[in-house]
């Protein structure tokens, strides 16, 4: 008997019922069976739990002082007591590395899920009301996404003196136009299904259909975008860091560490002072990036096979 | 086809109206008003009324909003007080550098992007498919800032190979006559497009490779060659005419970066020295007209789209 032949037959015993099948598992249950088959995915969260726990968990194991600066150890080499030398300030570079981390990812994650929330109720709304409302709303849409986006985030940076939380709403304005567009998709092709016009029979709020019944069958899709979403957001900060229109000292984030250490760049072999952060950076969004990849491959139920 | 344009179109001028609208708004959240934003925190209260008289912020927003819409359709994207420049001069000054940059640098990527695309869906989960595929996720994660600086580190300050800046002149033909300091700029820049055209190249193949029309082909006897560059890549490029339609707001971002980081004097690095000075005018100029570029490339897309391809009626 071939591989084809068996297939065949062993779907055909699933149809009738003969072979015993556990019983009925949930999208997420079987979302995660595929996804943990990706290597590179496990890889990657392996990585973010790794980052994570770097950022948040490593300071109080290497203890350093990120506040006060210490211009004796003015760009001080990598030594048994800066494992990673020091920057211009003095600032232990592993530390900082570190500090900068918290403030890079609490803004990624923080405006992911800010866009995400607010562009999938936006765009399940829109879906969900259709005709002339649904034509308003996506023309705004429209509108957003045909601004520059790096253009308004530097002039808005320089408008508003960013803190992390200002930051974090300038970024979430711009991401959420996508999710929204996304979503509306989704809601149009799930505004018609049986259980969702009977809720609308049975006299249920439109609010209901769309937090109950729209917004879940859609998780999938905001979950991968939430996902690429931080990835984005991370790249965005260290744009605004490199531009020194992040936030202001003594914290910083990965992209103004990059931009204190290009200073040095001519003047030496500081690599330091660009390597530790750019390959940090590349490393996070990666990791972010193939988590999101094989979300998107588990939520597609066509390659659910069980 | 004509019901679709005029549709297609009047949508396109009322995204326009409200991004215009919103580009003004913006100027007025400068904390104290845009003029005491050009003007410093010295200013005088007289000196901040006289300048708002001449510029009409003392008037409701509609006025202002028509006036200035007037004076653009008109060609007078406004004046830099700093640079002691009209916008539209300062602008014929740099768009050609820029563009020259971007369509280098797209041109580039696209020669990469494209033929790898397709090669790795031809070769979908062989060895080499997996290491584009790292390569793009690559592309994705890096900031264009951070490759710049790593190419200066390696190529300008470890060994002299080409110089860390890119080409200082002022005109597009001595710019292209020093080739060697275009290669840094350009290679940054096409590289972090690369990731985007080969990812979807590969997806636009794979999707069109189990499509009916290459079994026909398959069936006639037209060699895999033929299969894939006459039928298959055909169909995948008309994707990839709407993605770059799609693409003008990642080009301007890019442009930005890539120019403050080799320190070439195109429209992204006035637009950083304006948006650290305040310069309003600047910034809404520049602004506007990225973004009419951008709505214009979209409703390109979606034209070109249905004219490339038959199935494709509104």
């Amino acid at each position: 008997m071939t591989a084809s032949e068996s297939q065949v037959i062993a779907a055909t015993d699933a149809e009738l019922g003969i072979v015993p099948s556990s019983k009925p598992r949930g999208m997420l249950v079987r979302a995660w069976e595929v996804f943990a088959e990706n290597k590179l995915a496990l890889i990657g969260l392996g990585f973010i739990v790794f980052i994570f726990l770097f950022c948040f968990v490593g300071p109080h194991i290497y203890v350093t002082n990120q506040v006060n600066t210490d211009l004796t150890s003015f760009l001080c080499t990598p030594s048994g007591s800066h494992l990673l030398g020091c920057d211009d300030l003095g600032y232990d570079e592993l530390g900082r590395l570190m500090a900068g981390g918290q403030t890079s990812l609490e803004v990624g994650l923080a405006s992911a899920v800010v866009a995400v929330l607010v562009g999938t109720l936006y765009g399940a709304i829109s879906g969900f009301a259709g005709g002339f409302v649904d034509s308003i709303m996506m023309r705004i849409v429209d509108a957003g996404l045909s601004l520059p986006s790096l253009m308004v985030i530097i002039i808005l940076s320089v408008i508003f003196h960013p803190t992390p939380a200002v930051i974090i709403f300038i970024i979430a304005v711009f991401y959420w136009f996508g999710v929204a567009r996304l979503v509306r998709g989704e809601t149009l092709a799930l505004r018609n299904r049986e259980y969702v016009q009977a809720v609308r029979v049975i006299g249920g709020r439109p609010l209901r259909s769309v937090l109950r019944h729209i917004v879940p069958n859609a998780i999938g899709t905001i979950i991968v975008q939430a996902t690429f979403a931080v990835a984005d957001s991370i790249l965005t900060l260290s744009v605004l860091g490199f531009l020194t229109l992040g936030v202001a000292p003594p914290s910083t984030d990965w992209g103004t560490m990059l931009s204190g250490g290009l200073q040095y760049i001519q003047g030496g072999n500081y690599w330091w002072l660009i390597y530790p952060p750019g390959v940090t950076i590349i490393l996070t969004c990666i990791a972010f990036n193939f988590v999101g990849d094989a979300l998107r491959d588990a939520f597609e139920t066509r390659l659910q096979r069980r | 086809m004509v019901g679709f344009l005029i549709r297609r179109t009047g949508q396109a001028i009322f995204v326009l109206f409200l991004v215009t609208a919103a580009t003004l708004g913006l100027v007025h959240l400068f904390p104290g008003g845009p003029v005491r934003a050009l003007l410093g925190t010295r200013a005088t209260p007289y000196l901040i009324h006289y300048y708002e008289q001449l510029y009409g912020f003392d008037q409701p927003f509609y006025v202002q909003y028509i006036k200035w819409v007037g004076q653009l359709l008109r060609g007078n994207l406004g004046f830099s007080d700093k640079l002691n420049l009209s916008v539209t001069t300062l602008i014929a000054q740099d768009l050609p550098k820029t563009v020259i940059m971007v369509l280098l640098g797209t041109v580039v990527s696209l020669l990469f992007g494209i033929p790898l695309g397709v090669y790795q869906a031809v070769h979908r989960n062989s060895a080499a498919d997996y290491a584009l595929t790292g390569l793009s996720f690559l592309g994705y994660s890096t900031p264009t800032f951070f490759l710049g600086i790593v190419l200066v580190d390696w190529f300008a300050v470890d060994v002299h190979l080409f110089p860390p800046f890119a080409p200082q002149s002022s005109s597009v033909i001595s710019i292209l006559a020093q080739p060697r300091a275009l290669v840094l700029p350009v290679f940054t820049y096409a590289f972090l497009l690369y990731a985007l055209w080969s990812r979807y190249m590969r997806s636009s193949v794979l999707d069109n490779l189990v499509q009916d029309y290459v079994r026909t082909a398959r069936a006639k006897g037209a060699s895999e060659r033929r299969v894939v560059w006459g039928h298959v890549f055909r169909n995948s490029l008309v994707s990839i005419v709407t993605l770059l339609g799609l693409s003008i707001p990642t080009l301007v971002g890019g442009a930005i970066l890539l120019e403050v980081v080799f320190n070439y004097p195109g429209m992204g690095l006035a637009f950083y020295q304006a948006a650290l000075n305040n310069d309003f005018e600047v910034l809404l100029g520049f602004t506007v007209l990225a973004t009419v570029a951008t709505i214009a490339g979209n409703l390109a897309a979606d034209i070109g789209y249905a004219v490339l391809d038959p199935r494709v009626r509104y």
